[in-house]
């Protein structure tokens, strides 16, 4: 069955639960920030450090949350900042390395690995 | 040449020295079947080259280790033996002595190479200046920067960077740094003030001196999406090019790959520690896991003979 088939009063209808549907999605993320999948929780997020990428390349997270990076790699990495609200390196992460950084101040964070400075991640932080 | 005839002995001589003038500036005479090289002009007082040999070691990544890969200390160790017995004048070492550039390892590897009993002469891999751009590699291995000095420092020319040069036999060996200030790409990079002090180290040379170049990362672009290669190795190539021999080694991509270009060859050398893929296959530049007994097929060292001007290269594996 094509669109044009449709009764009229279709569209409207769809229309309005939509916007209900949206609406209902906005309280609920202004109430409960931590609940809606979108919206950035502080506390504790992970980047894994894999075939020699960031994983997730750009992490959303909430003012206040602790990035906590894992190199899986067999090959050594770093973490050293490259702009941004403030400047963070982390020392050579062996295989199997952990570093941690609270971000405390909101805007976007661009970091390379040091080693292959070709790797980039982003964190921007809300 | 036509003029150069005759009975006598000196007149035979004369010609068979004019009939292999090479393009190196280098005359060859002949004693006792072997040829040897005379030098020419001025050079000829600076003294003429004989044959000698050094040895080098590259990547030994002291500290790495992974699975059930062997340590890197043990195939260091191998490899030092393997050195010992080749016998070399001295030998270098091209970088990425240690993994994580600690003093732990850094003192371990030093310990492990006192075992090819010759002097070495070091420049930093990447892996060397990992957190504190080298300071630790420098205190230890550095030519003037405080580090090791050379049995004769008279010799030896020093870069504020800790570049250096040295002659031996006539030849001119000069130390290279590219691993500071990698690109955003991870290039090397050589910078201006070492790219000054090269060319005015290399001014007062003649043509006909044999140049031996060696730095961690390649000098010509293997690779660039993986930094193999260094962003300003153009000016490097152009202040040697007059020169009738440059022979260039480097480490970083643990594996043999040469390329000739004119007067000038490139080499990059087997690692001691762990074999790295072929440019661009895979996601990145890391360990190549391979089967136990595969590894020593792509590991080793290198033993450079230089004859006459030539520099005639060996790799030998740590399975040979």
């Amino acid at each position: 069955m094509s669109h044009s088939s449709r009764s009229p009063g279709t569209l409207p209808v769809l229309l309005a639960l939509l916007s209900a549907i949206l609406c209902a999605t906005t309280l609920v993320s202004t109430s409960h920030p931590a609940s809606a999948a979108a919206a950035p929780a502080a506390g504790r997020s992970i980047v894994t450090i894999r075939g020699f990428s960031f994983e997730p390349r750009v992490l959303t997270v909430a003012s206040g949350t602790t990035v906590l990076w894992i190199n899986e790699d067999d090959d050594v990495h770093t973490i050293k900042s490259k702009d941004g609200p403030a400047m963070f390196q982390s020392p050579a992460l062996d295989s199997g390395g952990k570093y941690g950084f609270t971000f405390d101040h909101p805007g976007t964070y661009h970091y390379i690995c040091s080693v292959h400075p070709y790797m980039h991640g982003e964190i921007v932080v809300r | 040449m036509s003029k150069v005839v005759g009975s006598s002995g000196a007149g035979r001589r004369q010609a068979v020295k004019c009939l292999l003038w090479g393009g190196a500036g280098v005359l060859w005479s002949f004693a006792g079947g072997v040829p040897r090289p005379l030098r020419l002009g001025a050079e000829a007082q600076a003294g003429e080259i004989r044959g000698f040999t050094f040895g080098q070691i590259s990547d030994s990544h002291i500290g790495f280790k992974a699975g059930v890969h062997p340590s890197a200390e043990d195939t260091l160790q191998e490899a030092v033996a393997r050195m010992a017995a080749v016998e070399p004048e001295f030998v270098i070492h091209t970088g990425d002595v240690s993994h994580l550039a600690t003093a732990e390892q850094f003192a371990s590897a030093a310990q492990l190479m006192q075992g090819v009993k010759r002097e070495v002469f070091y420049v930093p891999g990447e892996h060397d200046t990992i957190g504190d751009d080298g300071k630790l590699f420098f205190e230890r291995f550095g030519r003037g920067r405080g580090g090791s000095e050379l049995r004769n420092p008279g010799a030896l020319a020093q870069g504020s960077g800790g570049w250096y040069s040295f002659d031996a036999h006539g030849v001119h060996f000069v130390g290279l740094i590219n691993v500071l200030n990698l690109t955003s790409t991870g290039l090397g990079t050589i910078g201006a003030p070492q790219l000054k002090w090269l060319q005015k180290d290399l001014a007062s040379r003649g043509v006909s001196t044999p140049i031996v170049l060696f730095a961690h990362m390649p000098l010509w672009s293997i690779y660039p999406q993986w930094g193999w290669g260094t962003q300003d190795a153009a000016p490097v190539l152009a202040a040697v090019r007059r020169f009738g021999s440059v022979t260039i080694l480097n480490g970083h991509i643990h594996q043999v790959i040469q390329k000739v270009e004119g007067n000038v060859t490139y080499h990059t050398a087997y690692s001691t520690a762990f074999p790295q893929p072929a440019p661009g296959v895979g996601p990145g530049p890391g360990p190549l896991k391979v089967p136990a007994d595969k590894l020593r097929m792509l590991l080793g060292i290198r033993r450079v003979e230089v004859v006459s001007d030539r520099a005639m290269l060996t790799d030998a594996t740590l399975a040979s």
